[in-house]
């Protein structure tokens, strides 16, 4: 099915990167960098055994930014004929006659240019035919769908396969590019029982197939999923110890990157404004970035500006050790860059020892979260407000579901009234972390 | 409309429209029932303002065709950014292979409606100069920061997008629309004592950039983002429980948006995943609830002259006196529910499937006075201002996310709480609205709606209501 030269296109594609940096030298500009990227790829439905949807996706894009002195301008372009890359040159290049002078703005230091490029192991593609991805689709829904009775509807799995390729390049002479793949596999279904009709999902993903979990292990994850969630009740207003299940975890993550990342720093739209150095978790937590991991999610040996990235601490021993940091925020913030122009990569909390079921003992009486609604979180103070469904916990065993409640505090609080971390790290995704239990958070309700 | 769309779009390609229905010729007679072939070119400009300079602004192109084959409940999709003949039938046999996967069932599929013309085909990027773009994002950040002197930072964008579309179906609809869409947000932060707040405001619709100049709307918005973030450096923590509380009118129709809208449309339905699935005639909001989807309000964010599929679009009755009338149907599940489309197919672009989707969706106006509503209330939530919001359509558990709210004390507003989820269960809520005002107001126009991974513009609207219990994510 797939037919992607990789080499053909990464050659075509750092030629063409080549090119436009060129023509944006020629059109005046006294630097410039691009991106230019090409995606392939398969996605197959199933619902209810039978195939619903084939989607075949094939998307280019191209984005450029120029510097006339501190003045830039950028562009993109989704279809890369000669006129678009043209015309999106050129309006890059109209637009930077009229920003303002901007100091910070330009290249990263040639000096951090990446050097190394190891080979991560990103690009395994996955030769599969129409019928194999269905094949795979199907196995997984009917997983879930015999798992229980109750499992009465669907809203069908999903095989995802795709390959692409991207090149980075900018007027320092850096030009770089490499393929990756990313495969995956989800189901979502409904259980039903009585008036109480719940939906819940499972997925897994990987740069390789051989990576991705078993097709039945999705699907009856989802099931049980879905069944454990029946017959939820509201809670009563109160005050009580939280366990984020290890897939919301991570979430709380999300709103730690967010907190000290540049842009919001430099704007000071922080709840972590001068954190650096300071302590804003208890002193046995420790996280850590690691670009390099061998197919990893979001591994790469360089950022979106080209600068190597590095494996570093963000957090030891409860301590905020970095920023996440690009060049220009860095440069408005006095620092060096951190090599994250584009996001973080790959984040790890150092684990536990207590399971799951452990963890459960040690809240004793409290709240597990299995889902998240909605975006109540307010990154300049760090007010956190969510819709929240999971389980009431007594006596550290789970005893009913629980849905249409809220959970609130504040972030910088709930970072420091951490009180444990598990082991039980077991869901998909590039942020590698076990439960969280959070000391106390109001929960609304009746 | 159509020549002109043809002339931009196709001749540059060296299309024609008979080179279309070689296409969809070529698509047909596989058992495929329907197919559409979809051609989407677009331009946007944005502008970013921050640390009192504009210091950036980016301009992107997408350009494309996205063909479809529907077999029964089936559809295979592929799309080219390459438009010319050759790369259109590639991916028409790609497409049409769906025939080949499981079992066949043959729908058929229709559509049509009128034309209409409810904005401006004026290309939004070209009727300001830069430099007077540049300028009004200036004239913004100056207006905000003279409003207060606790205004730390300002961040201020405008937007402008111009879409050519063009739809041919094998159900003969050839026809296409031309549709700018305008944007202004402002964001700001104060500070007082250590202690950062912000407000935002925005507005926009499918008219040119003078929206904002003109009485003078860009400056208002500057006004309203500081005014909102003053007003939360006083707020209070939230409380934390079941109250009363009362919704302004205008953009907390994300309320509807959230609590009924996605569970009326009709995928979800005909799949029968949404809570609101089997529930055609029967009542499920209190009777002072009529709530429509509108597609053909003028110059609207959420509005189209046609859908992605062609149709034109509609005012769609979704509830009426708190009983179910319809749901929101593109043509494929129209087709497979055995109804007719309501002209709600719509897609993000090209690359993207259509599927049943809002356009502006609101409350019709009641009798009551706004100022009785919360006098009506002894202690409850008065929220004017929203952020986004989340539903899962098969339980019906909604949230939205307060961003600019007060206490109701004694039938009075009281003092600013700090920004809170709501929490609720779609149906069980629309039953306990008490109170319905007279003051029907329609969003600014700021509305994003995302399903499954797909984002198009919407508008929602409400007037002021009451509803009498809903939880309240505080924290005291």
């Amino acid at each position: 099915m797939m037919q992607f030269d990789q080499q053909q296109k990464e050659a075509q594609l750092r030629q063409l990167v080549d090119d436009v940096l060129r023509e944006a030298v020629r059109q005046g500009a006294s630097s410039a960098e691009v991106a230019a990227r090409s995606d392939m790829g398969l996605s197959a439905t199933v619902r209810l055994g039978e195939p619903e949807t084939i989607e075949h996706t094939r998307d280019n894009s191209l984005s450029i930014s120029v510097y006339f002195g501190h003045h830039k301008g950028t562009a993109s372009t989704a279809e890369l004929s000669g006129e678009a890359i043209h015309e999106a040159v050129s309006a890059a290049c109209a637009i930077a006659k009229h920003t303002a002078e901007d100091e910070y703005a330009g290249l990263a230091d040639a000096a951090l240019m990446a050097t190394e490029f190891p080979d991560l192991e990103l690009y395994h593609p996955w030769d599969l035919d129409i019928q194999q991805a269905l094949g795979l689709a199907v196995e997984c829904e009917s997983a879930a769908r015999d798992y229980d009775p109750r499992i009465s509807n669907s809203e069908g799995a999903t095989l995802n396969t795709g390959e692409a390729v991207g090149v980075y390049g900018n007027t320092h002479g850096f030009l770089h590019g490499y393929p990756s793949s990313h495969h995956s596999l989800s189901c979502s279904v409904i259980a039903q029982q009585g008036d109480s009709m719940q939906r819940d999902y499972w997925y897994s993903t990987a740069r390789s197939s051989a990576a991705l979990a078993e097709a039945a292990d999705i699907g009856e994850r989802a099931a049980q999923r879905a069944l454990a969630r029946l017959n939820g009740r509201k809670l009563k207003t109160r005050q009580a110890p939280v366990l984020f299940r290890a897939e919301t975890a991570a979430g709380l993550f999300n709103n730690l990157v967010h907190a000290i990342s540049g842009s919001a720093l430099y704007r000071r739209a922080s709840f972590l404004l001068d954190a650096l150095d300071t302590a804003i978790f208890p002193q046995w937590v420790n996280v850590e970035e690691n670009p390099y991991l061998i197919q990893g999610l979001s591994s790469a040996a360089f950022d979106a500006e080209g600068v190597a990235t590095k494996r570093r601490d963000l957090v030891a021993d409860g301590i905020l050790k970095s920023y996440v940091l690009g060049s220009y925020s860095a440069r408005k913030l006095g620092l060096q860059t951190t090599g994250n122009a584009g996001g973080v990569r790959n984040l790890s909390i150092a684990m536990g020892d207590q399971d799951f079921a452990a963890l459960l003992k040690t809240m004793d009486t409290g709240l597990v979260v299995t889902e998240l609604m909605g975006q109540g979180v307010n990154q300049i103070t760090g007010d956190y407000s969510r819709g929240a469904s999971g389980f009431w916990v007594e006596n550290g065993e789970i005893q009913y579901p629980v849905e249409e409640i809220t959970i609130a505090g504040n972030l910088k609080t709930m970072f420091r009234q951490l009180v444990a971390v598990g082991n039980d790290d077991d869901y998909p995704g590039s942020i590698r972390t076990g439960s969280w239990l959070i000391e106390s958070m109001m929960i609304a309700g009746e | 409309m159509l020549e002109i769309v043809e002339q931009q779009l196709l001749t540059p390609a060296g299309l024609e429209q008979r080179h279309l229905d070689h296409v969809l010729d070529h698509l047909l007679g596989h058992q495929i029932d329907f197919a559409d072939i979809y051609f989407q070119s677009s331009r946007l400009e944005a502008w970013t303002l921050e640390d009192g300079i504009v210091k950036e602004g980016a301009y992107s192109i997408e350009q494309g065709a996205g063909i479809r084959a529907i077999s029964g409940e089936k559809t295979g999709f592929a799309y080219t950014d390459e438009l010319q003949l050759p790369n259109l039938i590639q991916a028409a046999d790609t497409a049409r292979a769906i025939a080949r996967a499981g079992q066949n069932r043959s729908i058929a599929v229709t559509a049509a409606g009128r034309e209409q013309q409810l904005y401006g085909a004026t290309n939004p990027l070209d009727t300001l100069s830069r430099d007077t773009k540049v300028e009004l994002l200036q004239q913004v950040e100056q207006e905000a920061r003279s409003q207060d002197v606790r205004v730390s930072q300002v961040i201020a964008n405008l937007v402008a997008a111009y879409e050519l579309v063009l739809v041919a179906g094998s159900d003969g609809v050839l026809r296409s629309d031309i549709r700018p869409l305008v944007r202004m947000n402002v964001h700001v932060i104060v500070e007082q004592d250590g202690r950062r707040e912000q407000g935002t405001a925005g507005a926009g619709g499918r008219t040119t950039l003078e929206f904002f100049s003109r009485d003078n709307r860009g400056l208002e918005l500057a006004r309203d983002a500081v005014r909102q973030a003053l007003v939360n450096l006083s707020a209070v923590d939230a409380p934390a429980g079941a109250m009363p509380v009362v919704l302004g009118a205008g953009w907390p129709g994300v309320l509807l948006h959230e609590a009924v809208g996605h569970g009326l449309e009709g995928d979800f339905n005909r799949k029968g995943t949404s809570a609101f699935a089997g529930r055609l005639g029967e009542r499920v909001a209190s009777p002072l609830c009529t709530v429509v989807d509108d597609g053909t309000l003028a110059e609207r964010r959420g509005s189209l002259n046609m859908d992605d599929e062609g149709t034109a679009t509609q005012q769609t009755v979704l509830i009426e006196k708190g009983v179910l009338k319809g749901y929101m149907q593109d043509k494929h599940n129209a087709s497979l529910m055995g109804v007719m489309t309501t002209g709600n197919g719509r897609r993000e672009s090209y690359a993207h499937l259509p599927m049943p989707r809002m356009t502006n969706t609101y409350m019709l106006a009641g009798e009551q006075d706004p100022a009785e509503i919360i006098a009506s209330v002894d202690r409850g939530l008065y929220a004017v201002n929203f952020g986004g919001g989340q539903v899962d359509i098969t339980s019906g558990k909604f949230v939205f996310s307060a961003s600019e709210a007060y206490l109701i004390e004694n039938g009075k507003v009281g003092s600013p709480v700090k920004g809170a989820t709501l929490i609720g269960n779609g149906p069980e809520v629309m039953n306990r609205i008490s109170m319905v005002g007279n003051d029907l107001q329609l969003d600014p126009g700021i509305g994003v709606c995302g399903k499954e991974g797909q984002s198009v513009p919407v508008g929602v609207g409400q007037p002021t209501l009451k509803i009498d219990e809903l939880t309240i994510g505080g924290t005291v």
